[in-house]
């Protein structure tokens, strides 16, 4: 038993001695081995192959074609008045405009059920299907079983995923948070001074890359020339948690939230030893002013980091960016948009807090194959001084998502869990009386 | 879930609701996975409040009228098959059919696409659209936007148009003939890809 024992011992130690080696110190100095890049160009090459033989696969049993494509009806994208004159083009009286028709129902009807059929905004908070299966179980949609040998991939990438990768990226992660937080609260013993600030920049930054590399993160940064600078706001748009050690892998940032309790909040009190961040207390969440106020005096300072905020304010799922809630855009300062698109071959990043809580989207996260993203930083804004903080918020949104490839929609994120205002039903009503009884309001 | 026979084999009668709606089985599969996400609570039916869910739906001005459409009389749940009957209505007409004296008219015709249309108008359902059935429909689409006596005006003059033998109300056969014109076959359809 005791020999037992031993072994065991000396195995944990060799493998922790490996671990930290090979890849914790590497990762605080921000210098690769080239062993993520090895694994990765295995990952694609046999994704490539299991493609293909799905797609053989699928043409010898002929099953009916599984189209994902972003719709599955055709939608006609003519505005209201448009549609609603061409449908009065049948009458045989001459048209006068600003009159009622029995027909005039079509268009409403027509549009209630394709948005029965199909929603710009339901789909947006489940996981983006995926073209053709990645050998992960979660995203086996509609795959059905191929050939033995797919199927032996597969077990083989469940048990290098659960019994390989997982202990060791967890292990990572533990060992990248620890330090955070003993690297963060022994820095906050120095006083205030420019070494101060080095050498907390230096632990934020080791601990998001040991982080990163818990999640075998492969990040592509662009324009770098474009990186938040100190006193302004980074804005970027929100997928899920793990954006923040994405982007924090490459620049310091003052983060904003709620204050928890937990291993978050322990997390929390140390790092605003080190340097300032901003946490508020839930009641004061409440209070927009005063929200706005301590975020103005952060930005105000010039030698303070600048803040991180994601301004749908919730979770959506990569595909496309939803409205942005103009709060952000009222602080003043400059900003800087940042956009975020993970390859969702990889690993699917989508939190859905509905479907998961933090414990299993971490799991789900860390028995991934990888997390594979791009971060572009786009040029700083600033609002115009005839421009509104919506117009500007829609300004911002706008360039992200063009940049990111995605989606520009203006339904508000929190549709996810809230019903939408009456005021959009207006604004439809709205349009059409202005064809029934023209522009004039008596 | 995607399109394939295991999908296919949950629904229940899937082969007499393909014929019944001549919807595809491919099109069959994709509305059977839009039911279930509509369907957040993983009940397998559908109620007033999932549609509700829907944000573009809840925005539009006769939303409620097209959720009704949906639930006859009394019924406040609806299964799959329901549900993919009612949206039969708006498939597209197909050019060719060699039909049978004797089969029954497709869901999709032209004229049970009128029927539908006349069915949002008159709730009452006693086969006439009333000067004040009128008017409610006019209300739900303008909203405080028009006052009343404008709407009055409307609906007056519609009625008049329409109204051929005086009764002052519309039956649904002046309702087809106001609208012989109008290409109902391709504006109540929808395509799909």
């Amino acid at each position: 038993m005791e020999d037992f024992g031993n072994i065991v011992c000396i195995a944990f130690i060799v493998w922790f001695t490996l671990v930290v080696g090979l890849i914790v110190l590497p990762a605080m100095f921000g210098i690769s081995l080239g062993i993520t890049e090895v694994y990765m160009k295995v990952l694609v090459k046999t994704l490539e192959w299991a493609t293909l033989r799905i797609q053989r696969g699928s043409k010898e049993q002929q099953k009916p074609t599984t189209l994902v494509s972003n719709g599955i009806i055709l939608r006609d994208d003519g505005s209201m008045e448009k549609e609603i004159t061409d449908l009065r083009k049948g009458r045989s009286k001459p048209q006068i405009n600003g009159e009622f028709e029995l027909s005039d129902i079509f268009y409403f009807s027509k549009k209630g059920f394709e948005s029965i059929v199909e929603d710009e905004v339901t789909h947006r908070f489940t996981s983006e299907e995926l073209v053709s299966w990645n050998l992960l179980t979660r995203s086996n949609n509609n795959f059905q079983y191929i050939s033995l040998r797919i199927s032996i991939i597969w077990v083989l990438g469940v048990f290098i995923r659960y019994c390989i990768l997982l202990p060791l990226r967890v292990t990572l992660a533990t060992i990248g948070l620890s330090w955070l937080v003993i690297g963060a609260s022994l820095v906050g013993l120095l006083p205030n001074s420019r070494v101060k600030n080095w050498l907390s920049e230096l632990v934020h930054l080791m601990c998001y890359r040991i982080c990163a590399r818990g999640l075998s993160a492969t990040i592509y940064y662009h324009n770098k020339e474009n990186r938040p600078m100190k006193g302004g706001i980074c804005v970027a748009n929100h997928t899920s948690p793990i954006d923040i050690v994405i982007l924090a892998n490459d620049g310091c940032y003052a983060m904003v939230g709620q204050v928890h309790g937990g291993l978050l909040g322990i997390i929390q009190r140390a790092i605003v030893k080190a340097c300032p961040h901003v946490w508020f207390e839930r009641s004061e969440m409440k209070d927009r002013s005063l929200v706005t106020k301590r975020l103005r005096n952060h930005v105000a300072d010039k030698t303070k980091l600048p803040i991180l905020i994601f301004p749908e304010g919730t979770c959506v799922n990569n595909t496309s960016v939803m409205m942005f809630k103009k709060g952000s855009f009222e602080i003043g300062g400059t900003i800087y948009p940042v956009a975020i698109k993970y390859d969702p071959r990889f690993g699917d990043a989508f939190w859905n807090s509905a479907k998961y809580n933090m414990v299993s989207y971490l799991i789900r996260m860390m028995t991934s194959w990888a997390i594979v993203c791009d971060v572009w930083y786009l040029p700083s804004m600033t609002r115009q001084e005839e421009e509104s903080a919506v117009q500007f918020a829609n300004r911002v949104k706008a360039a992200i998502a063009r940049q990111g490839g995605l989606v520009d929609l203006s339904w508000d994120g929190g549709l996810k869990r809230a019903k939408v205002k009456d005021a959009y039903k207006e604004e439809q009503q709205k349009s059409y009386s202005k064809m029934i009884v023209g522009d004039d309001s008596s | 879930m995607g399109c394939n026979a295991s999908t296919l084999a949950k629904i229940h009668n899937v082969d007499e609701l393909i014929l019944e709606t001549g919807f595809s089985s491919s099109h069959i599969c994709h509305l059977y996975n839009r039911f279930h996400s509509l369907d957040k609570d993983d009940k397998g039916l559908l109620n007033r409040g999932d549609f509700q869910n829907i944000s573009e739906l809840a925005v539009n001005p006769l939303g409620d009228r097209i959720i009704n459409n949906f639930f006859p009389d009394r019924v406040d749940l609806i299964d799959f098959n329901s549900f993919a009957r009612t949206l039969a209505r708006f498939r597209p007409v197909e050019n060719s059919p060699k039909k049978e004296p004797d089969s029954p008219e497709p869901i999709n015709s032209r004229a049970n696409k009128l029927k539908f249309a006349f069915q949002l108008y008159d709730q009452d359902k006693d086969g006439k659209i009333s000067n004040n059935e009128l008017l409610q429909v006019l209300r739900l689409m303008l909203g405080v936007q028009v006052t009343e006596e404008q709407l009055d005006n409307i609906t007056d003059r519609t009625i008049q148009e329409a109204d051929l033998d005086g009764d002052n109300a519309i039956s649904f056969e002046e309702f087809k003939k106001s609208l012989e014109k109008v290409d109902v076959e391709t504006v109540l359809s929808i395509r799909f890809l």
